[in-house]
């Protein structure tokens, strides 16, 4: 079989805010009663974490879920194992209603790290990312210029980045240019 | 501009992270149905100034529907409620009575 490559290759925008590929990352959407003891059974075998609550992402190099809406998750497991944690997802929850889908290639990943970093996202969302609303482990989904993505605060202050593959350049782009443009100094 | 609380997932966003769907509280007549009936169903909307009520969708966040209860004078929202309902909540209608008295719209008042 061929190497498994991540979109972006390595790709780095270097600078005060340093915007890198996040490297190949194994992505699981779940979709479901969150509610239910047999989800939350299975969610905490493959992801190794509790169903987080409402708009929180519980993530640990690169294992975790994160909360995508009232009925779906995302959950994060090493990219080698994406396939086969699915698959465990689904034979976990058989004969009930839910959906458990590798989707580690439909997306792009991107990490946001350094000093005003939030501003270079606040640029390009229309959420308030000052550090007293949005907080390590916050999760949100929303519109990034003209493309739709998920971004999280991990607890080193650095922010991750997902998005659809189809967009990927797009989003780079927006954020590495972002990035160049330097802070703006209101956070 | 708008500024839209999705009572789905929670996040008070600006109107571009949302996309209006239209009137909401809609009775479908369908097959069987009078073609007057099915007439006003598929065409006949209200355009008021003042109170409306609208379908909105949460689409670069949850995805999910839901309903709008607005000004469309001054963008003021007075509430927004889950998409299953038939009609306005009654606190969405009593927040609406206190700062429009007087208001109605369709059957709602």
């Amino acid at each position: 079989m061929s190497e498994p490559v991540s979109f972006y290759k390595g790709r780095v925008a270097k600078g005060d805010v340093t915007v890198t590929d996040a490297g190949l990352q194994g992505m699981i959407t779940l979709r479901g009663d969150l509610s239910n003891a047999k989800v939350k059974a299975a969610v905490k075998k493959v992801a190794k974490v509790a169903v987080p609550a409402q708009r929180k992402a519980e993530v640990t190099d690169g294992r975790g879920a994160a909360w995508m809406s009232p009925d779906e998750l995302l959950i994060l497991v090493p990219y080698a194992e994406a396939e086969a944690a699915a698959a465990d997802l689904s034979a976990a929850l058989a004969g009930q209603h839910h959906l458990a889908v590798n989707v580690s290639d439909a997306r792009a990943y991107i990490r946001v790290e350094g000093q005003g970093a939030r501003e270079v996202l606040a640029k390009n969302a229309p959420v308030d990312l000052s550090p007293a609303a949005f907080a390590a482990k916050d999760f949100r989904r929303t519109r990034m210029g003209q493309a739709a993505a998920a971004l999280w605060l991990d607890d080193t202050g650095a922010f991750h980045v997902v998005c659809f593959r189809s967009v990927g350049d797009y989003l780079f782009d927006l954020l590495a240019q972002s990035a160049k443009d330097g802070p703006v100094g209101v956070f | 501009m708008l500024t839209l609380t999705c009572p789905c997932c929670g996040v008070s966003g600006e109107e571009t992270e949302f996309h209006a769907g239209g009137e909401a509280h809609l009775k479908r007549y369908g097959p069987g149905s009078s073609d007057n009936d099915f007439e006003g169903y598929l065409f006949m909307r209200e355009n008021p100034k003042g109170v409306h009520f609208e379908r909105w969708r949460h689409v670069y966040g949850c995805g999910k529907w839901f309903l709008a209860a607005r000004c469309t004078a001054t963008l003021e929202v007075f509430g927004t409620y889950p998409a299953q309902t038939t009609e306005p909540p009654q606190d969405i209608k009593d927040k609406i009575t206190a700062k429009r008295p007087g208001w109605s719209w369709r059957d709602f008042a």
